[in-house]
Formats: structure tokens, sequence, C-alpha cells
């Protein structure tokens, strides 16, 4: 064996300042924090600056025209506690978003399911099953108060023509023709969603399961719940927790249809929020506690589907 | 245990014709290989045998049963296929223990089935565990597991080891074809690879375009190939085919390519006779051409041709030489020493010689 001869190395001079700066920069903790900048710009600007003004506001009596408003605690969230108005509103959106999903899920599914035969003009149906869901809901809504208008609806003309009722159907009239219509147009809105999100988890179904299964003895039923089920549950869990979420945080088309009415009976909070805060009083202080209400249901909401998502990737 | 009968079975697609009357007795027990090169139909074949392809035309049997309007699921079957098609969210055991689940088997009969198939594979200790957390291979015992549980009356494999690498290939192939030996199921093993056909199968069938060639044992498809198409599918390197005058004289007969001339050995003189005078394929397997070092004589089974390039596979050297029409593959003795250029004695074993019919490509000897 030979030994290479002993080199001594010189100790290195020191870098030039703007060198060490840019290996600094370049280092990959800084780095990673550096790109990550842009968005938690955009997250600390548009997200957490409203957010935490929304908790502010909602702890003054601000209005609206005036610039500031007195400290007032936890006043306003007391007062709606109290409001008969805003009981009714929560009680209305758990019943807006916990009976519209289900009909959604179990339509969206059917349709899927459907839509993943083979069979002609099968691309143009897919393509037109996504209408409700990319059309504007500020404009479909108003093709639902036309179809619910308590004069011209077609429902009502239709079921008069059948003779199933006797004079037209006030389908925004009371409270309960009124959520029920909601849930409607609410469902017919939101099931192209699930469907295409479970069409995309069907063709991810390896098409030998199901001929195993059927070798195996499965009939079309078995073979739904032992086969197509299980790899599409994370789609179905994912998208129903989002829907969920949507549906709570919905406005657009109860605004359109009902504005809360008739007597303040179908308010959800997005709705109501809007009429404290700016609307009816222009309460701002009181609108946003209405927000913030939400903001448990919500993150509780969240958090579960977050961890469900992790949990699947793991 | 039963045999199977594909009786005048024809399946269209539209206007692609994927199986061709294919007609076929497998015999109870038998392992019968359906071999051929890709979209020659044989995995079609297979599908309709499972029931999930409806023939278009014609009958299948299993046992003295005909199967070919009954549901998969009621033609007493398994099948292991290609990807193993394992249930993904279900442990190894109730992969295997779903079959019977779904045809009311009694528990204490499902859980003995189960680990006596799985301890033939060697799996016991793999039965909790899912899908994802096994390998190639041990997805592949999982797949045969299951097929093995059902004791059906036949086992149909569509390419089951085309997914594993070429080492566990090989130990695998051996091992299923113990299992089969020992179960003595009928089992009807669709592959591409000439070499699982050779190995596997008591007997072999094989198909081109959606038509049966030939159905023998793999001696007899190896030495008597029926036509031109199972000559060169079967065998690697593939026969080497070239034109070849045939001329009489003196009570002999000779086939001649160019500069090359063959004596035909008199077995097979008959049946030349009414080829005199007109050219035939000729087919010599690599084997059956022997390359000789250093000179010697020219005899009527030598010819002397150049070489173009040496292949040294350790086990064999395959030379490739300028024939009378194209390049000839011989495979001579291994630590072989040549160059491109050198030209060599070649001894030709005529009583291997094939000979096609150029129109009709069918073996003439």
């Amino acid at each position: 064996m030979t030994t290479a001869p002993v080199r001594t190395i010189a100790p290195a001079a020191p870098l030039p300042l703007r060198q060490r700066i840019r290996l600094w920069i370049e280092s990959e903790p800084v780095l990673a924090y550096l790109f990550m900048s842009p968005g938690w710009l955009i997250l600390l600007l548009f997200m957490s600056y409203p957010f935490f003004l929304g908790i502010w506001i909602s702890l003054t009596d601000r209005t609206v025209g005036l610039p500031t408003g007195e400290f007032v605690g936890l006043r306003n969230y007391r007062d709606l506690l109290r409001d008969g108005v805003f009981r009714l509103t929560v009680l209305n959106t758990f019943i807006y978003g916990f009976v519209t999903v289900p009909f959604k899920l179990l339509l969206g599914l059917l349709l899927a399911l459907l839509l993943n035969q083979a069979f002609r003009l099968r691309n143009v149906l897919r393509a037109a099953l996504l209408l409700p869901w990319i059309v504007p809901t500020a404009l479909s809504s108003l093709a639902w108060l036309m179809l619910y208008d308590p004069v011209l609806s077609p429902f009502s003309w239709l079921l008069k023509d059948w003779g199933v009722v006797e004079g037209s159907i006030a389908f925004l009239g009371s409270r309960v023709n009124a959520i029920v219509s909601l849930c409607v147009a609410n469902i017919w809105r939101g099931t192209p969603f699930f469907a295409v999100a479970i069409l995309a988890g069907l063709q991810a179904v390896p098409h030998e399961l199901h001929e195993a299964a059927a070798i195996e003895g499965a009939n079309a039923v078995q073979r739904f719940f032992a086969v197509t089920l299980p790899v599409i549950r994370g789609i179905v869990v994912i998208t129903t927790l989002f829907s969920i979420i949507w549906t709570f945080a919905d406005f657009q088309l109860v605004y359109v249809l009902t504005k809360g009415g008739p007597a303040n009976s179908t308010h959800i909070f997005g709705t109501f929020a809007w009429q404290e805060g700016i609307g009816g009083a222009g309460k701002l202080g009181m609108g946003a506690a209405v927000s913030l209400y939400m903001f448990p249901i919500l993150a509780a909401l969240s958090a579960i589907l977050l961890r469900y998502v992790r949990s699947q990737e793991t | 245990m039963a045999e199977v009968i594909y009786d005048h079975v024809t399946k269209r697609f539209d206007s692609v014709v994927a199986v061709n009357d294919l007609t076929l007795e497998v015999k109870d027990g038998e392992f019968l290989v359906l071999v051929g090169p890709s979209g020659c139909g044989k995995t079609t074949a297979l599908r309709c045998l499972a029931g999930l392809e409806e023939v278009t035309s014609g009958d299948i049997l299993i046992g003295d049963r005909v199967v070919t309007h009954i549901p998969p699921k009621d033609r007493d079957i398994a099948m292991v296929f290609q990807n193993y098609a394992l249930y993904p969210h279900m442990t190894v055991y109730d992969n295997m223990a779903f079959g019977l689940k779904l045809r009311k088997v009694p528990k204490q009969e499902i859980d003995r089935r189960v680990k006596e198939a799985a301890e033939i594979l060697g799996i016991q200790d793999l039965l909790n565990r899912k899908p994802r957390q096994l390998s190639g291979g041990q997805r592949q015992r999982v797949a045969l597991g299951r097929a093995i549980v059902r004791e059906p009356q036949v086992f149909l494999m569509d390419e089951p080891l085309s997914n594993l690498d070429a080492k566990l290939r090989v130990q695998t192939r051996g091992e299923l074809i113990k299992l089969q030996r020992r179960l003595g199921v009928t089992t009807i093993y669709v592959t591409h690879d000439q070499v699982e056909a050779m190995t596997m199968g008591h007997r072999i069938a094989v198909m081109n375009q959606g038509v049966l060639q030939q159905l023998d044992t793999p001696e007899n498809l190896y030495d008597r190939p029926a036509n031109l198409f199972v000559a060169t599918f079967i065998g690697s390197p593939a026969m080497n085919i070239f034109p070849a005058k045939v001329v009489s004289g003196d009570g002999s007969y000779r086939l001649v390519a160019g500069e090359v001339t063959l004596e035909v050995p008199p077995s097979h003189r008959s049946r030349l006779a009414d080829y005199v005078d007109r050219e035939v394929l000729l087919g010599i397997r690599p084997e059956d051409l022997e390359v000789v070092v250093g000179s010697e004589a020219q005899r009527g089974d030598t010819v002397r041709l150049p070489v173009e390039l040496i292949e040294p596979l350790g086990a064999e050297t395959l030379v490739h030489l300028r024939g009378p029409a194209g390049t000839l593959i011989a495979q001579g003795e291994p630590r072989i020493h040549l160059n491109p250029g050198d030209v060599v004695t070649v001894r030709v074993r005529t009583e291997h010689l094939h000979t096609f019919d150029p129109q009709t490509e069918m073996a003439i000897f």
C-alpha cells in the first residue's frame, strides 16, 4: 500500500460580503421561505386581514357610513343569541346544508354511474351535465325565480293541467314552501359537482376488478358495494365535505330567490349577515358577528376534511 | 374437473374477427397453453370461455354442459388476470374468501380452504396484509390462491407471469407447473411467450389472426410445425427460412438456393415429387446448422458461408452467416473464435430440414 503525500490546505480567505449574502439567500431554508412569500403575502392581504378586521368589527357597534364605532365586546354575539330571526337562520342553514347534500350525493352518484356506461351521445351528455355548475348562480337563480313565479310558474301550470292541484302554488310564499323550493334549486345546482367528481373516480376503477368479481359470483349490486364503492370512497367523502361547506356558506341562490323572506323566515348565515350588516339596518358590527358564528362550524368541517385527505395520503 | 370444448366458436367485434371458427378440445386435467402474437385472439378466446365476452357464433362446453349463454359466475371457473385484479381495500384473506362468501360457503369451510391454499402457496404470513403492501410476486400468489380456494372445474390464466421480473418469472413458472400437476385441474393458460408455452403446456394451441394454426405437444410443434407461421413463431432464435428450388436427378432430390445445394434425405423424397423444378420455402433451425471450425471437405450436407456477425450468449454463440437470401443464423459452440468476414464450413442436419409450400405456406415435410 502506498500513502499519498499529505497536503496542507491553506485556510480560505473570507468571502466578500455580496457573495456571502448570495450564499445565505440560496441556502435551502431561506430560499424556501422566499418562494413561499408571494403566497403568504396574498393570504395575508386578502384572507387574514379581512378575517381579523371582521373579528374586530364584530366587537364594535360600527355602522355603514360612519368611519369608526365603539368597542362593545361580545354584545353583538349576545344580542344575536336572543334574536329569534338569528336562531331561525341557524336552523335554516343546518336544514339547507344537511338536507340537500344527501340528495346531491345520491343523484350525483346515480348520474355518474349512468354516464359511466357506454352509449351514444355520452360525451355530449357529460358536457351538458356540467351546465348547472358552470352557469353563474345569480343567472340560474333568476331562471328558478321564474319557475317559482306565483302566477306564471310552469310547475303550477303543469300540475293544474294534470289535475293534481286546484290553484297556483306559492312556491316562495310560506316558510316551508320556500325552504323546500330553495333546497330543490340547490340540489339542481350542486348535483353536477358530485356527478363529475364521482365519474372521475369511477373511471379509475380497474375493469378487471369487476370482471374478477363477476366470475367469483357477484351480481351488479354486490359488485358496486365490493368493488366500486371502496375505490371511490375517498372521492365521495371529500366531495361531500366540500359540498356541506359550500352549502353552509351559500348566499346567491337564497338572496335571489327569497332575500330571506317571507318575513325573514328563510335566511341562512350569508343572507342574514348581509341584511344585518349592509342591506337593511347597516349594522356592520352585527353583520360581522353573524358571519363569525359560521366560523367554528366551517372550521370543524374543514379540519375533518383536511384530516381525511392527509390520512389518505399516507 | 372437466374437459373444455370450443365448438366452431367465432367472436366478432364490429368488423374485426377476433376468433375465427375455433374448434378445440381440452382434456380433463390438461394444461393447455394458448399462444400467439398480440392481437391473435388468444385472450378473446379465453374471455369467451370465462363468459366475459359473448360469442358471436358457436358453442362452448365445460364438462358436458353447454355454457355459451351462462353468466360467468355459473360456469364454475376461476380466472387469474395479468394485473392480478386483487381488491385493493380487502386483506389477502378477504380477497381469497370473497368468492366463497358470495357462494354462502360456511365460515369454517372458508377458513379451512383459505388457510390450505395459503400454505400451498407459502403466503400464510401475508393473510392480514392489503395488496398494496405486497410485492409483485406475492400478489401473483394471492391471485392464484383466490382461484385455488374456489376449487373450480377449470383455471383460466391470462398472462399471469408477464408482470413479474425475468428471474421471478422463471421461478414462478416452475412452481405453477408443479401446482397444476398436483391439483390436476384443467387449466387454460394464455401467453405470448413461446418459452412459457413450450415449458408449461401438455399441449399448445398456436393462434394467429384469430385462427388456430396448430394444436399439438411442445415436441411436435417444434419438430413438425404444420405451417410457416408455427415454424417461425416457435423457437428462438427463429427458424431460418429461404427459397430453394427442388432439383431431381439420379433418383435423388436436391434443394438448390444460390450456391447452396442440399441433399434431401431419402425419407422425405416422396413428399417433394410434386415440387420438382419448382420453388419451395426451406426452413432450418439455427441449432441444425453446425459451424465446423477448420477446413473440411465439401459434402452433400455442408456449405461454405461467410460470417457476418458473432453474438456470444455464454452458453452458446449465435453466428450470423451471409446466406443465399439474407442472413442465416447458426447456433454455434460457446467460446467459438470467429471474426466477421471469415468463411466457415457449415454442416446442415438435413434430417431436420423443413419445407413449406410457398403459396399455401403449409408444411411439405
